[in-house]
């Protein structure tokens, strides 16, 4: 069995604060919103590695044109 | 009059039980200027956890941000938008024991009635090759006052000993001499 998770909630008003275990809803949503992040993250990573395969084929063919890795490094970066 | 010094502590609170997240409520609108200062650790399984923050219980996609970020191998910059502010990286279960980050949050004219600009920095302690560091420009598009900062980590818990403090930041001051 493993503990409830709980929040911090720090009155500014008072300077008083509590720990309260979280809902049902409140553990659901949590649980949700870190779902979505990591798709968001998995989306960007996945282009991020497309980008970069598609940088590799250009440079691959750059150089089959004859450029050296240096006129290549100065046409892209 | 408490609001004479140009840095004022509003609230601290340091973990003595780890928690799923923690929220600063009832933040007085007196202040010119917010920082938020986080010496973070997850109990996440992994080098690495990130803070996501919120304002005002404000769930929906109205966070954006341009981020640059340094892994120890490499730099990049991504744009990101979420429902939450991200990229404030804190040290994780893997990570060197007993290390905790440096982060901070510095939201100007968080009374305002317009959208609010902000930026993080951030800095996670690693003995090792791999750790993080993010600078970031963040926006929260929604025009209302600020009254509410809610964080938690991304995937587990603060750790015992994380220690998050609320600091006003009054304009024109010094401590002593107020410009007006």
């Amino acid at each position: 069995m493993t503990d409830t998770p709980t929040k911090v909630v720090v009155n500014c008003a008072d300077g008083s604060s509590q720990y309260i275990p979280l809902s049902a809803e409140e553990i659901a949503q949590r649980d949700a919103d870190r779902l979505a992040w990591e798709a968001q993250e998995a989306d960007r990573l996945a282009a991020e590695a497309e980008k970069e395969e598609l940088t590799k084929s250009a440079n691959a063919k750059l150089a089959a044109l004859g450029l050296t890795a240096d006129e290549i490094a100065a046409l892209t970066n | 009059m408490a609001d004479s010094s140009a840095m004022t502590l509003i609230e601290t609170k340091t973990l003595g039980t780890a928690a799923a997240s923690i929220e600063f409520t009832s933040i007085p609108q007196t202040f010119t200027d917010l920082v938020v200062l986080v010496s973070g650790r997850s109990t996440r399984s992994d080098v690495r956890d990130e803070i996501q923050t919120q304002f005002n219980g404000d769930t929906a996609s109205n966070y954006t941000l341009r981020t640059l970020r340094g892994s120890g191998s490499a730099v990049i910059s991504q744009s990101v938008s979420f429902t939450a502010l991200v990229r404030a990286d804190m040290p994780a279960a893997t990570s060197t024991a007993n290390t905790f980050s440096n982060i901070s949050y510095y939201i100007p004219n968080y009374t305002s009635a317009v959208a609010k600009s902000l930026s993080i920095e951030s800095v996670m302690e690693n003995n090792a090759t791999e750790s993080f560091l993010y600078l970031v420009a963040g926006l929260w598009n929604n025009t209302a006052a600020i009254t509410s900062i809610f964080m938690k980590p991304e995937v587990a818990n603060f750790a015992i000993g994380s220690v998050f403090s609320l600091y006003g930041i009054t304009k024109g001051t010094d401590g002593t001499t107020v410009v007006s």
